[in-house]
C-alpha cells in the first residue's frame, strides 16, 4: 500500500495504490493522520480518498475510514471517495460509508 | 472433479494476501468469474484476520487452510489454535466487536457470510477456532 497526495481544483486527493488489509491498515491510519495534523485545513474542506487503484479491501479499511470520518469531522474537514472499483463498492456500500464520506 | 490441498502458514499479517490469493488461484479450477474470485479472496481475508488479530491476539501462532473442490463448490476450512470465541452467535451479529477501542467494524463474519453460500464457524475441542465455508461457482 502506498498513499500519494495531489492538489486539484483546490481539494486535497489521496491516492492509494495496492492492498488495503489488515496488514496494511496501520499504513493508511498514519499517513492520513498525519495529513490531518500537518495542513492547515479551513473549516469544511475536503480530502478525496481516491480509490481506483486500490487492488483488495475488506472490513479492516471500514474500521479504518470510520476512524478516520471521526478524525476529520472533529476539525470540520469532509472525506469524500472517488473511484471505488467494484469489489470495494460493494463493501463500502453494505457498510453505509457513502452516508459518512459521500462518493463523487 | 475432486481435488483439495492443505498448507500451514505462520500466523503473520504479511501472509495475509498470500493466503487469500493462493486460495482464490486453487479457486480457479472452477472458471469462476472476477466477481466471484473477489468475493473468495474477501472471505478468505475475513478469516484470516479474524484468527490472527482474535484468535492469536498477533502472537506466534499458525493458520491451517484446507481446501477442496467437490464438483462445482469450492469448500475452505481457516483453523487456528489461538484463544477460541467466547460466544460465536454474538461474535456473528453485523457490527459486533469484542475489540471497541481498536477502530474494529465488526463486520468479518457479515461478509463471509455475504460472500460465501454457507459459514459455519466452530470452537475446536483442543482450542482455537475453524471456519467452514463453501461456495458453488456456477458456469
Amino acid at each position: 500500500m502506498e498513499i500519494k497526495y495531489i492538489t486539484k481544483n483546490n481539494a486535497l486527493v489521496a491516492k492509494l495504490y495496492g492492498d488495503f488489509d489488515e496488514y496494511t491498515a496501520e499504513y493508511v491510519r498514519m499517513s492520513l493522520d498525519r495529513i490531518l495534523a500537518d495542513i492547515n485545513f479551513g473549516i469544511g474542506a475536503s480530502v478525496i480518498l481516491d480509490f481506483s487503484h486500490v487492488s483488495f479491501m475488506d472490513s479492516t479499511g471500514i474500521g479504518v475510514l470510520i476512524g478516520r470520518y471521526k478524525k476529520y469531522q472533529k476539525k470540520q474537514v469532509n472525506l469524500q471517495i472517488a473511484n471505488p472499483p467494484a469489489q470495494v463498492d460493494r463493501i463500502l456500500k453494505m457498510a453505509g460509508i457513502y452516508s459518512l464520506m459521500p462518493l463523487i | 472433479m475432486k481435488t483439495k490441498f492443505s498448507m500451514q502458514v505462520d500466523a503473520v499479517l504479511a501472509n495475509e494476501s498470500f493466503i487469500r490469493s493462493t486460495v482464490a488461484n486453487f479457486a480457479l479450477h472452477l472458471k469462476p468469474t472476477v466477481s466471484e474470485i473477489n468475493d473468495i479472496k474477501t472471505a478468505v481475508s475475513e478469516a484470516v484476520t479474524n484468527a490472527i488479530v482474535h484468535g492469536y491476539c498477533g502472537k506466534c501462532g499458525t493458520i491451517f487452510v484446507e481446501c477442496e473442490i467437490d464438483e462445482d463448490v469450492l469448500k475452505v476450512c481457516i483453523k487456528d489454535n489461538g484463544i477460541g470465541i467466547k460466544d460465536i452467535k454474538k461474535a456473528r451479529e453485523p457490527f459486533y466487536t469484542t475489540k471497541k477501542d481498536e477502530e474494529r467494524s465488526g463486520m468479518g463474519f457479515t461478509l463471509m457470510e455475504t460472500f460465501m453460500d454457507s459459514l459455519d464457524v466452530k470452537n475446536n475441542a483442543g482450542g482455537g477456532v475453524a471456519v467452514f465455508m463453501t461456495k458453488r461457482i456456477f458456469n
